[in-house]
């Protein structure tokens, strides 16, 4: 087990990373999400010990890391950009780490094959990784990260680079490798959708601390704050103030909303935000009951499934998903039920 | 639409015209006066050229004294690449530039150096005479192989710093990362990782180093003396001193043979090997030390190299203005005190002194050269990238025709002009206007090299965009190319200037009495006795040194990020 305790770093005097403390559990795919320049890739390099911490400890079985080398602690990393050696074959890439393990030639070249026959690339051993496409480069950098039997796999936005069909595809092929493994790992990442898709639990960091730890299921019904629900892309967010407590109403710019706290309690007068997500939406031409407003739809997008509404209510952009064609230009009534509306703190 | 493209092939071929024909003339022809000189006594009979001796001495020691300047050279230069490609420390810009400023120094000005130094009339043997009380000086290190080698060192470790350190500072040290977390050592990693995809760096640093040592001649010829020639040197003393003329071509010919062999294996060696694959930011890799030892090898380091580099200078600039005589009759007691007087001396013309003129006429004469090869080169070289620059199938074949002279030593050129044009056809040309075309042809390479990158860089997108928006080519010219070329421009003005001061084996066969350029003053000087010419041509190299640190400080300026200068 994995136990990161109260990690903190600065980069350039500004705090990076502020105390982050986790753990993973055997056999657990832990999933780090944030914006790009959270600290996601340098809190791996502190783990992986590439990089010292200011303070802070990284643990496995309860043991301190910090006076072992890298290449002792026995845990792979893929690097975001794969980092394969370019002067070297696939299958020598792939037999690095086995090598390193002073194994026997011939143990070597065997479990260089069977490696390669995971990923279906043994055809491709001795090409020169210069002349893979990004997804076999990918695969390649999978394949040798897990070959030496790390006891912790990190892998650092492992789709990053690649184009959204060939990840998708790649997706589900990675997260079939990761459970096969049964290794715990460390998957960073800024893609919602991947992180849902891959992980066991999920981390957000955020202001150098982990803002929200949870299932993708439990993320995704009570993001612990606003900023959390923006970040996943949850829905629309409208910030509004208390100004009911019994049933919880907001006063926003479009109207009073009677919203659902979730395990959250609120003061009268406090600022927060309401998610209206789209799908949630009941478009109709005519006025209705409580939290029913009206907008001008200013476009009209077909999405496939539904149509992609954005429409202007007293200047509050939303978008909304509606099964109807709403041509430009025409007013619109729409309503949420309150308990689909979550009120967040700010 | 077949007008313009004729019109384009047409502009494209006259672009050639003018740098084809001036290497025509000024360097093939040269060239092949060399070869049909070598070769003519086979055909009237007895061929007394060259024994295989009178070849293969100079070649084994031109060979043997490069490898081990190559191999000193690395020494100093691979931890010195190491220190700037990954250390952040106080001064390292400064140092950085600094460890380039022996490279663009003429021969002269460091020969000049060493002998302030290690010289008889330098201040180690004084300081010795004046410790120990001895009226001989105490060290005998000129005229030997230690001080060619010192000097070679010194000379060419910016090539190893600059060439090497910026591969290695661009090395993506995520790959070294990849190879710790794959469980490799640090040792293990440097061997199996940095060290293969440093290899390419490395090797055509060290062949580029091996050629400048090969082809060194003022400071073999100033430094060594008679013992050590080299196959330049060995050139030099049979043209212009034993006369034998043939001799002197067939020594040339080896010489061509050998650099352009060398250079060739160079380029082959430099080409980058695996694309952007292991290439990184430039400065990504920089980071201040943390441990103890990385400061004590930065701090063991940066003394070394700032000995290495500012001893010799600065004992060149303070010896040219310090009085150390010995006075006559107290042999031993040695006269010290701060003098203006070489430097003044420098613009009299007295009687019993070796030249003719006055030293200030060396200085306008070599101020005139460099201006002229500024103008020649930049000129033929402008035109020169653009005509390489066009998608042709001829420039496979162009552009070594346009580098060939790289290859060919400055002494192989003077030696040429002096074989090519002394004959009748040309016998009405002044001689002295060849030094300038010397020097052009030594700068045009370089001159090419600058700008060629460069125009490479420009994407023919921007003069497409350029021309839907109503620019017409000469439009396109100036509004386009001519912004995005004037850094590298001015850059090859810079060197063009400052090759054309300091250029030395040329000069030497081809100034007269005379019409001496600075160097050459400074060559004759330097070894003839007396203070007053000792001192004079020290003055004379330091202003050269000061003139040529200006050029290096320039040319970092106003250089473009990422580019190169070998």
């Amino acid at each position: 087990m994995l136990e990161v305790r109260e990690i903190h770093k600065t980069y350039e005097g500004l705090p990076l990373l502020a105390g982050v403390s986790f753990e993973v559990r055997s056999g657990k795919i832990v999933c780090l999400l944030g914006e790009s320049g959270s600290g996601k890739s340098t809190l791996l390099r502190i783990i992986a010990g590439l990089e010292p911490s200011d303070s802070g400890q990284v643990c496995w079985n309860g043991a301190d890391m910090s006076m072992i080398p890298p290449h002792k602690r026995g845990f792979g990393l893929m690097f975001q950009d794969y980092a394969l050696f370019p002067h070297r074959t696939v299958a020598e890439n792939v037999a690095f780490g086995l090598r390193m393990q002073q194994l026997p030639k011939p143990v070597v070249q065997a479990k260089t094959l069977e490696a390669l026959r995971a990923i279906r690339m043994e055809t491709f051993a001795d090409r020169s990784v210069t002349e893979l496409s990004g997804g076999e480069q990918q695969r390649v950098a999978l394949a040798r990260a897990l070959a030496p039997g790390p006891r912790l796999l990190m892998l650092d936005e492992p789709l990053g680079a690649l184009d959204h069909s060939l990840r998708l595809q790649l997706m589900d092929e990675l997260r079939e490798v990761l459970h096969e493994s049964r290794k715990p790992a460390i998957y960073v990442t800024h893609d919602r959708e991947e992180a849902f898709a891959v992980a066991d639990r999920l981390l957000i960091l955020h202001q150098g601390v982990i803002a929200q730890e949870g299932t993708a299921k439990e993320l995704y019904e009570q993001p612990a704050n606003a900023w959390i629900a923006g970040f996943l892309g949850l829905g629309n967010l409208v910030p509004g103030v208390v100004s009911r407590l019994e049933p919880l109403t907001v006063q926003t710019s479009l109207g009073n909303l009677q919203a659902n706290p979730g395990n959250l309690s609120f003061a009268l007068g406090e600022q927060c935000s309401v998610l209206l997500r789209p799908k949630d939406a009941k478009i109709s031409i005519e006025q209705g009951s409580p939290n029913t407003f009206e907008g001008n739809v200013r476009d009209c997008v077909f999405m496939g499934e539904y149509y992609q509404l954005e429409v202007d209510a007293w200047g509050q952009k939303l978008k909304l998903h509606s099964s109807n064609k709403i041509p430009c230009g025409n007013k619109v009534n729409f309503s949420f039920s309150t308990e689909q509306v979550l009120c967040l703190k700010v | 639409m077949k007008y313009p493209v004729n019109k384009r092939v047409l502009g494209a071929a006259l672009l050639w015209l003018l740098p084809a024909a001036f290497l025509l003339i000024f360097f093939y022809q040269p060239l092949f006066a060399i070869l049909r000189l070598a070769f003519s006594s086979t055909f009237d009979g007895g061929w007394q050229g060259a024994s295989a001796a009178q070849v293969l001495k100079p070649l084994g020691f031109t060979l043997w004294q490069a490898v081990l300047s190559t191999l000193l050279t690395l020494l100093v230069g691979l931890p010195a690449a190491y220190l700037f490609s990954h250390y952040e420390f106080k001064g390292r810009e400064g140092l950085h530039l600094l460890s380039l400023l022996p490279f663009i120094l003429p021969t002269v000005v460091v020969a000049a150096c060493f002998n302030t130094l290690l010289g008889p009339r330098g201040w180690l043997n004084l300081g010795l005479m004046a410790l120990l009380n001895l009226s001989e000086p105490p060290i005998r290190m000129l005229q030997s192989l230690p001080a060619i080698l010192l000097a070679h060192v010194f000379y060419n470790t910016a090539i190893i710093i600059r060439l090497v350190g910026s591969a290695w500072s661009r090395l993506d040290q995520k790959l070294v990362h990849a190879a710790q977390m794959l469980g490799a050592s640090p040792w293990q990693a440097f061997r199996e990782v940095t060290l293969p995809l440093l290899l390419p760096a490395i090797t055509g640093a060290s062949l580029l180093v091996f050629l400048f040592d090969f082809t060194s001649f003022g400071v073999v010829l100033m430094l060594g003396g008679p013992q050590f020639a080299t196959l330049e040197v060995e050139i030099y003393t049979q043209a212009l001193y034993m006369l034998n003329l043939r001799l002197a071509a067939v020594l040339s010919l080896v010489q061509l043979a050998c650099t352009l062999l060398v250079a060739w294996l160079q380029s082959r060696a430099s080409q980058p090997r695996y694309g952007k694959a292991a290439v990184s930011a430039e400065r990504a890799n920089l980071r201040p030390a943390r441990s103890a030892g990385e400061k004590a090898f930065i701090a063991v380091m940066v003394i070394l190299l700032v000995m290495l580099i500012l001893t010799p200078l600065l004992s060149l600039i303070t010896r040219s203005f310090v009085t150390l005589e010995a006075a006559r009759g107290e042999r031993g007691q040695i006269q010290t005190g701060f003098t203006l007087r070489y430097y003044q001396e420098l613009f009299q013309n007295r009687t019993g002194s070796l030249f003719y003129v006055p030293p200030i006429i060396a200085v306008r004469n070599s101020l005139v050269y460099a201006l002229l090869t500024v103008v020649i080169a930049t000129s033929l070289g402008l035109l020169g990238a653009y005509a390489l620059n066009q998608p042709w199938k001829a420039n496979r074949i162009l552009e070594p025709f346009f580098m060939l002279p790289l290859g060919a030593s400055a002494v192989t050129l003077g030696l040429g002009f002096l074989v090519a044009f002394r004959q009748p056809a040309w016998s009405s040309m002044p001689f002295p206007l060849l030094i300038p075309i010397a020097h052009a042809l030594v700068a045009l390479p370089m001159v090419v090299r600058t700008l060629l990158p460069a125009l490479r860089s420009i994407p023919s997108s921007l003069r497409q965009a350029a021309g839907t928006l109503g620019a017409d080519e000469p439009r396109v010219f100036r509004e386009v190319d001519l912004p995005l070329l004037l850094r590298p421009l001015l850059v090859s003005m810079v060197f063009a200037f400052t090759i054309s001061l300091g250029e030395f084996g040329a000069s030497s066969f081809l100034s007269s009495a005379q019409t001496p350029t600075i160097p050459v003053a400074i060559y004759r000087y330097i070894s003839q006795p007396g203070a007053l010419n000792y001192g004079q041509a020290l003055a004379m190299s330091t202003l050269l040194l000061v003139v040529c640190g200006m050029g290096i400080f320039l040319i970092e300026k106003i250089r473009l990020p990422g580019e190169e200068l070998f």
